[in-house]
């Protein structure tokens, strides 16, 4: 193989691809953060609310749990377009980024809550507390607690999956890719270049949240349920 | 439904089928790749037992269509003229034998420490303990962890749209162009998707839940 290596459009590029490092960084904290409070409140709606919500719920996890995502982002965005409605790419990758990671928390979550032991949410009735208060302050805490391992994995797989948003459009890291290489026919290096930095990102990502799951949860206790 | 005709069904329909074929394709790699992976990931031998973990790690860090990209344009500078669905296979491959890997290499020490001491008790040599005491009894808990992957290389072979190879995800987007008819071409899109995907992700739970029971 006498093909020459060329990696010299880092030079001039470097700014480029901070730049769609930069977008996809925003893209998967906003997702993360907007996925999991949705996802907590639609675990919580799929174990304690009415049949009907329950139903819901249930239905929208496996819709959204066997469809793909570039299917549902690609519904989404040419559909907001078909009705006039103009949002920026961002917007929408944002949008399809939640409501897909949100069914996904919302099945580890449920998870969670169905292995807390039924003495909690007696003793915490036996207190008086009302069931909201109960639900916000004796169960989610453990559910998450017990799942935060799953939910990091989760995470760090939709930070990953911010990769086919190019495919709207959206100017993050892989469409930067794209772009660098239409312009270099350098097809190859500049992958081998997004690829390092898709796995230093998401290296980073797991550190941060497992050092951020240890300040919430600093008691390395053994939680009831199992053993 | 006004733009849609029956040739953009049937169009939706012939990317369908391709997106089986990637899946089996990546299916069986990823079976191929990710034994091996597994068996070298629970040895003894800490270099090799690392070296497959760097693997595993590597392809688990790095998105899906990045990855397809890697192996597309690596093959055309390799001086190889191949079909968009060589590399989307070779990077279905990767992907699939490095979770099959890790799946497997669960399944693999979920077997009791006590079965392998039985068998060097009776002399068996490693091999043999491998392929006739650990294997069968590995490969009964395997089973609903692996059909439920199943649903993910269908669902992630839609990925390979991003090097142009034509599949329901990439058929029904040159239907919506055409037709400029997104709820409709995508819903249908949506609906084969979760044809092919549900019924597998019922039999994992069915096989998981009886599992469970044993």
């Amino acid at each position: 193989m006498d093909y020459q290596f060329d990696f010299s459009f880092l030079a001039t590029s470097w700014g480029d691809i901070l730049a769609g490092v930069w977008l996809t960084i925003r893209m998967s904290v906003l997702s993360i953060a907007l996925g999991f409070a949705a996802g907590a409140a639609f675990a919580v709606t799929r174990v304690y609310g009415r049949p009907w919500a329950r139903r819901t719920v249930a239905w929208y996890v496996d819709l959204i749990r066997n469809t793909p995502l570039v299917i549902q982002a690609f519904w989404l965005f040419f559909g907001l377009a078909a009705l006039h409605i103009r949002v920026p790419a961002l917007t929408a990758a944002v949008f399809a980024l939640v409501i897909n990671v949100a069914a996904y928390t919302t099945e580890i979550i449920r998870a969670g809550i169905e292995s807390i032991p039924k003495g909690q949410l007696e003793a915490a009735e036996c207190l008086g507390l009302k069931r909201w208060r109960v639900i916000w302050h004796v169960i989610l805490p453990q559910a998450v607690e017990k799942m935060y391992p799953s939910l990091i994995s989760q995470f760090v797989l939709m930070m990953l999956a911010t990769s086919i948003m190019s495919q709207i459009s959206a100017e993050e890291l892989t469409a930067i890719g794209y772009r660098i290489q239409s312009e270099t026919f350098r097809g190859f290096e500049i992958y081998i270049v997004i690829a390092v930095v898709y796995l230093v990102l998401s290296w980073l990502l797991r550190l941060i949240m497992e050092q951020g799951a240890r300040l919430a949860f600093p008691r390395r206790r053994r939680l009831s349920g199992q053993e | 439904m006004q733009g849609i005709t029956i040739d953009h069904l049937l169009f939706i329909f012939k990317g369908a089928g391709w997106t089986i074929v990637l899946s089996a394709l990546g299916f069986i790699g990823g079976a191929l790749l990710g034994l091996p992976v597994a068996l070298v990931r629970s040895s003894r031998n800490p270099w090799l037992a690392r070296g497959t973990g760097f693997f595993v790690q590597l392809v688990q860090g790095i998105p899906l269509p990045v990855i397809m990209f890697v192996v597309y344009f690596g093959i055309s500078i390799a001086g190889f003229d191949l079909p968009a669905l060589v590399a989307a296979g070779l990077a279905l491959t990767a992907y699939a034998g490095a979770y099959l890997g890790e799946i497997w290499k669960g399944c693999i020490q979920a077997v009791p420490r006590t079965q392998w001491e039985a068998a060097q008790c009776l002399a068996l040599t490693p091999a043999q303990t491998a392929f006739h005491v650990i294997l069968p009894q590995a490969g009964r808990i395997a089973i609903p962890p692996t059909v439920g992957f199943l649903v993910q290389i269908v669902k992630n072979s839609s990925y390979a749209v991003v090097i142009g190879f034509f599949d329901l995800t990439y058929s029904s987007r040159v239907v919506n162009n055409s037709t400029f008819e997104p709820f409709i071409v995508f819903t249908i899109a949506a609906l084969i998707y979760f044809a092919m995907c549900y019924p597998l992700s019922r039999l994992a739970a069915r096989l998981e839940s009886k599992y469970q029971k044993r």
